[in-house]
């Protein structure tokens, strides 16, 4: 707890990176946490790769927004960043684990809650791109 | 005079250490810590009387039976209910408020009446009565809040019409500390013609109740926010009004006699309080009425009047800080909600965690007050009898440092 509002997490927080919206984004979904108030939302825009019929599904590019405490915002903003380029497999294979190892904090119960948000709300979006994609 | 040196004392909890610091609780709109005559009432009913109620005819149940019964005289006293039959054991406030919207809502409201309610509902006095709307039809409205979150009065006297059933409000907000003035609305409730009901669950534990004079239909607290343990509460129903209503849960107790086709129902209070009731809780409850009657009820107001202005003037003069509600403790008291510019609550109270001081952060079971004067999440601190003015100042130097921590 000591460390848990150190400079890279109030950095992130006061300057969100990858924060706003997108023009076309492939799927967008915006999740609460009611106990708390945080609101997330994230939308990503993928590609398909290789571009000709090719089965991997990359983020291309993504933006989030909401309210939250340092650790949602901060672990929204370094989420985005570390996800970017990456398929989507990899994103819904991340886990509570990732999270904390990206944040280096360790965090008690409730406030893990803050902090797994962005995965949870990124993972469903990545989910309704998928899906969407397949519709098509 | 008001010893808070002397109460304090009496909270064994009060000298826990929190990482190394002294505890100061200021979360008690949530629950309040325990003194050790309470602790000691649940210790002496299981070490020497515990037994099952109305049953048997050992000494023990004939000890459990008068303990459990007397807790309830005692709480008919405290609220100056005209019988102890008027007191109905439940769990909590929000079940209190269920048995009234379960058992009198479903016999005698149908579709189109009305239940007028506020904008500033706890959560419990708001979804009971949804389910209705879904069962039913019947029309929820609202009295609005004020941006000083009191209620509008006068819209409230236009709400009412001849469809009004029941006006059910809250009588302190457990959001802003606002004291509502339940004597009026009532008036107004019962001259068109509705029932009135008070959630007291905020107010009974900070100033002095009794529901002849105000005449309240029904009244619904909670134990754990006024000294008494988890898990037991009551709800205060006009005896002529519980009669005509049906039981709530059906099982053992609140019958008179069974049938393989039908059952006779039990008098009141029995016949609300099906299977066995939590006696050792409903026995620690009654000490800790004792506890509160010793002090009195108006003591304890004026103590807690006292450090709310106390800490509104502090809190006030801090640039960073916003306080919600009005900004006088003319007519509020026990809670203030505020926040911190560029802090998140959650932020706030993690923060004041490390020096050892409780509060909450959220929405307070509120939602939608704070949707209404467009609060985000806040932050609270609710006073009671064993807080003192050092508390205040530590939350105000926890704050600073907060504002430190984040550079703002």
């Amino acid at each position: 707890m000591d460390n848990l509002y150190r400079e890279n997490i109030l950095d992130h927080y006061k300057n969100p990176r990858n924060f706003g919206k997108l023009q076309n984004p492939s799927a967008s979904l915006k999740l609460y946490n009611s106990a708390c108030g945080d609101e997330i939302e994230m939308q990503i825009q993928f590609r398909i790769h290789p571009p000709a019929g090719g089965s991997k599904f990359i983020i291309d590019d993504i933006r989030f927004s909401g309210q939250g405490c340092a650790i949602s915002i901060a672990s929204a903003s370094m989420l985005t960043e570390k996800v970017k380029g990456k398929t989507i497999e990899k994103i819904q294979n991340l886990t509570t684990k990732d999270i904390l190892k990206m944040l280096g904090v360790s965090l008690s119960p409730s406030r893990l809650k803050c902090a797994i948000l962005p995965l949870e709300v990124l993972q469903k979006t990545a989910a309704l791109a998928k899906e969407k994609e397949n519709k098509v | 005079m008001f010893d808070t040196i002397k109460i304090q004392k009496d909270f064994p909890i009060l000298k826990r250490k929190i990482h190394g610091l002294r505890l100061v609780y200021l979360d008690n709109a949530a629950t309040t810590q325990k003194p050790k005559q309470v602790i000691k009432a649940l210790v002496d009913f299981y070490s020497k009387h515990n037994a099952n109620i109305h049953r048997g005819i050992h000494t023990l149940a004939e000890e459990a039976t008068k303990m459990h019964e007397e807790a309830r005289g005692k709480i008919a006293g405290f609220i100056h209910a005209a019988t102890p039959r008027e007191i109905i054991f439940v769990r909590n406030c929000t079940e209190a408020i269920n048995l009234v919207v379960y058992s009198w809502g479903r016999k005698f409201l149908q579709r189109h009446d009305e239940v007028i309610l506020s904008e500033s509902e706890h959560h419990s006095n708001l979804v009971p009565w949804q389910f209705l709307v879904a069962e039913l039809g019947i029309k929820l409205k609202f009295i609005p809040v004020t941006n000083e979150g009191l209620l509008d009065l006068k819209v409230y006297g236009k709400l009412l019409t001849q469809r009004t059933k029941m006006v059910s409000v809250v009588h302190i907000s457990n959001v802003l500390g606002t004291v509502n003035p339940v004597e009026k609305i009532g008036e107004m409730a019962h001259k068109a013609g509705a029932l009135f009901m008070i959630d007291a669950a905020q107010s009974l534990p900070r100033m002095p109740i009794d529901v002849q004079k105000i005449n309240c239909d029904f009244l619904a607290a909670s134990g754990h926010k006024m000294l008494g343990p988890t898990g037991i509460g009551f709800l205060y129903g006009k005896e002529k009004l519980l009669e005509a209503m049906p039981p709530f849960l059906g099982g053992g107790d609140m019958i008179r006699e069974v049938y393989l086709d039908h059952s006779l129902w039990n008098g009141l209070p029995y016949k609300f309080e099906a299977g066995t009731p939590n006696i050792a809780d409903a026995v620690a409850f009654g000490a800790a009425i004792d506890y509160l009657e010793n002090l009195g009820l108006s003591n304890i107001f004026l103590h807690e009047k006292k450090l709310t202005e106390y800490a509104l003037k502090k809190l006030l003069a801090m640039p960073e800080v916003t306080v919600y509600g009005p900004k006088t403790a003319e007519k509020r008291t026990g809670v203030i909600s505020f926040s911190i510019r560029d802090i998140h609550p959650h932020d706030v109270a993690q923060i004041l965690d490390r020096e050892g001081i409780a509060i909450r952060s959220g929405f307070h079971c509120a939602m939608p007050l704070h949707q209404k004067l467009k609060l985000p999440a806040t932050c609270r601190a609710s006073f009671y009898i064993y807080n003192t003015e050092e508390d205040v100042d530590q939350l105000i130097e926890g704050i600073k440092k907060a504002i430190k921590t984040f550079k703002i």
